[in-house]
């Protein structure tokens, strides 16, 4: 239900859906160029890139030094003068080292300036645990972005958002980063093939309708929440699934509607817990949908904790379809 | 520190040039001494830090560039963005936070940018632009238009690892930029020999990049040797790195008043009185063009008058309205 009124479609992977739309944007757009560690002929260790290099050369599909800040600086002089990179962050944890010129430069040009400058810069990186990766490897940074006017954060779960999403960040004038579940690479969905394929910023999706509880999830919950939602329905519990798609800009009206409409909500996202997207999400439920709620918004995420390397460790630290499960039945019957 | 001698060719400017060259480095000189006032009558906001003393190395580099090629600034910017081209009074009115201002009054000094003249910005964080200029260089590559990027900045952002990072690319791929370091001899409120090891030159050379070490006050030689740098950049040649000797004559910012705990007032005293910019171009321009003094005191006249009259219109001007608070968070 996601894509109505989108033509024809094909089956592909949430990779090869990323890849489709950056080699049809650098088609389309010769301003458009991608940067990054093991783009080219590596096609980053996930080989998301994989062939971009064969049609587009190294001269728009560039391996850089392993040097995070400098090349994202890089992007962010040559986002104002004209051109329209692709920054690749390989990790989503590597976004500390390019805090200052995300966030000191590419956010506050734009404003700084008058509203001369332009940055239409697209950062591809990643987020999620579970894949053993250990601490260093495996978080969720969205909320550290989220939190900076003139940045645009985007979270595809599907490979059909993933196409969609990563068209709009790459000809949005604005900053965009755009989070990718290391473990969607490989899950298969139905991907509009319209070159015009491009998804709004800021609008976000109802992934399943259900009357009985809304569970908003951001990307890696989001088959989380779907998940725990069919177990709900063989309880006879319909679960709405929302998805914000984006949480800069946030999706008020949206979220607040299925709230009020189901009257509880249970926020899942991967990010830690304190201080993370989720609180901001409950709070906007909370406070839009107050006299029609019937229970506490409640959350679900990451646990405040380092992500341990030992699996049993790993797994507790995030949400799960029977958390979700327990934390609705609960709220459904306390 | 002994600055180098000078080597350069007799003119390397016509006389219309070189009066230009003077008349921008004047206007740098006027322009800061009205900042200066303003803040310390409490008529601006914030906080400023001043160029004065450097003014031969924003103009004596900026005279080769179009408004095409670009320049990436610093927290101590005025300069480079009055040698980019920039105006008086709408470089007041940002300076007063003013609606007129180049930024509509939200950069504000340590941010003030300069689209049209290709001034993509100062920059509050110290080598925080070295990322920037170096895109630019980039994007004047890919799209082989012959443009080039200058990165100017102090040598206190030798300290942060972006300018080697960028460096380092910038070498690798050939790009059209020029690495301007500005060593006026303080980081801050810290003499640079306290916290810089090793040779400073050292460090582009170690990427195999053009090198360049200039008399900063001298801007026959500045002018000189940015012209063979600035050449060979646009013809693809690929990045060099300048390193300009010069002395800030100001604090680190206007409140640095008491300052003798970390230079001399003999030191101060001795730059301004043997190594001034202005009065060694003077000496210059009238022994080798028939310019007199006088001539040269009716331009000063002339940019002094520009610059009341800019002060008056800035300190007139409206703040942004109110409504403007979040426009242009995003474009």
């Amino acid at each position: 239900m996601s894509t109505p009124n989108v033509g024809t479609t094909e089956t592909m992977t949430f990779a090869k859906a990323v890849n489709t739309a950056l080699a049809e944007e650098l088609r389309r757009d010769p301003t458009v160029f991608i940067m990054g560690e093991d783009v080219a002929e590596a096609g980053t260790p996930f080989k998301v890139l994989s062939g971009l290099v064969d049609e587009f050369g190294t001269e728009r599909v560039i391996d850089t030094p392993i040097s995070e800040a400098g090349f994202t600086g890089v992007g962010v002089g040559a986002a104002m003068t004209g051109m329209r990179p692709v920054v690749d962050i390989m990790f989503g944890d590597f976004l500390t080292l390019i805090m200052d010129q995300v966030v000191n430069q590419a956010a506050k040009i734009h404003y700084m300036s008058g509203g001369k400058l332009h940055v239409p810069l697209t950062i591809r990186t990643t987020l999620g645990a579970t894949r053993r990766s250990a601490a260093q490897h495996s978080q969720s940074l969205h909320a550290w972005v989220s939190h900076i006017p003139g940045l645009k954060v985007a979270l595809p779960s599907t490979p059909a958002d993933a196409k969609g999403l990563m068209k709009a960040a790459i000809r949005d004038d604005n900053p965009v980063i755009i989070f990718e579940d290391k473990l969607s690479f490989q899950e298969k969905g139905e991907v509009p093939t319209s070159e015009d394929f491009v998804l709004p910023l800021g609008v976000a999706d109802i992934k399943r309708e259900g009357r009985d509880v809304t569970l908003i999830a951001t990307s890696s919950m989001v088959q989380v929440a779907l998940e725990a939602a069919k177990t709900l329905a063989s309880d006879g519990i319909e679960a709405e699934v929302v998805d914000p798609r984006t949480t800069s800009p946030l999706d008020d009206a949206t979220l607040i509607e299925s709230a009020k409409k189901t009257g509880r909500c249970i926020v899942i996202d991967e990010g830690h817990r304190r201080y993370g997207a989720s609180a901001e999400i409950a709070a906007v439920v909370s406070d839009g949908a107050f006299w029609w709620l019937d229970a506490p918004v409640r959350r679900l995420a990451a646990m405040d904790v380092p992500i341990p390397f030992a699996p049993n460790l790993e797994d507790l630290t995030v949400p799960t379809p029977a958390d979700v499960v327990s934390e609705a039945v609960t709220l459904i019957n306390p | 520190m002994t600055p180098p001698k000078t080597t350069t060719p007799k003119k390397p400017w016509t006389r219309a040039a070189a009066l230009r060259a003077y008349e921008q480095m004047m206007r740098i000189r006027v322009f800061e001494e009205h900042a200066n006032d303003l803040y310390l009558s409490a008529k601006m906001p914030g906080l400023t830090h001043m160029y004065t003393g450097q003014e031969a190395v924003a103009v004596g580099i900026c005279e080769h560039l179009t408004a095409d090629d670009t320049i990436t600034s610093t927290h101590r910017g005025h300069g480079h963005c009055v040698a980019k081209g920039a105006a008086y009074p709408e470089m007041f009115a940002e300076l007063l936070g003013r609606e007129a201002g180049y930024c509509r009054g939200k950069g504000g000094s340590m941010h003030i940018a300069d689209q049209e003249n290709g001034n993509l910005g100062a920059n509050a964080i110290v080598g925080g632009s070295a990322g920037i200029a170096t895109g630019s260089g980039f994007s004047a590559k890919a799209r082989g238009n012959g443009d080039v990027s200058v990165c100017f900045f102090g040598e206190g952002a030798l300290g942060q690892g972006l300018l080697f990072e960028v460096m380092n690319m910038a070498q690798l791929w050939k790009l059209p930029v020029i690495y301007v370091c500005e060593n006026n001899m303080y980081n801050e409120y810290t003499h640079y020999s306290e916290v810089t090891a090793g040779e400073i030159l050292g460090r582009p050379q170690a990427f195999g990049m053009r090198t360049a070490h200039v008399n900063g006050q001298d801007i026959n030689e500045v002018h000189t040797t940015a012209k063979d740098l600035i050449d060979r950049a646009r013809k693809g040649e690929g990045p060099a790195f300048m390193l300009c000797d010069t002395y800030r004559y100001h604090g680190h910012h206007v409140g640095d008043i008491a300052r003798d705990y970390y230079r001399s007032k003999d030191e101060e005293e001795e730059w301004k009185s043997t190594r001034d910019p202005i009065n060694l171009f003077t000496t210059w321009l009238t022994s080798n063009f028939k310019i007199t003094e006088d001539d040269l005191a009716n331009i000063e006249a002339q940019i002094r008058s520009e610059a009341e009259q800019a002060v008056d219109f800035a300190l007139n001007a409206p703040y942004p309205d109110d409504s403007e608070v979040d426009q242009h968070v995003y474009a």
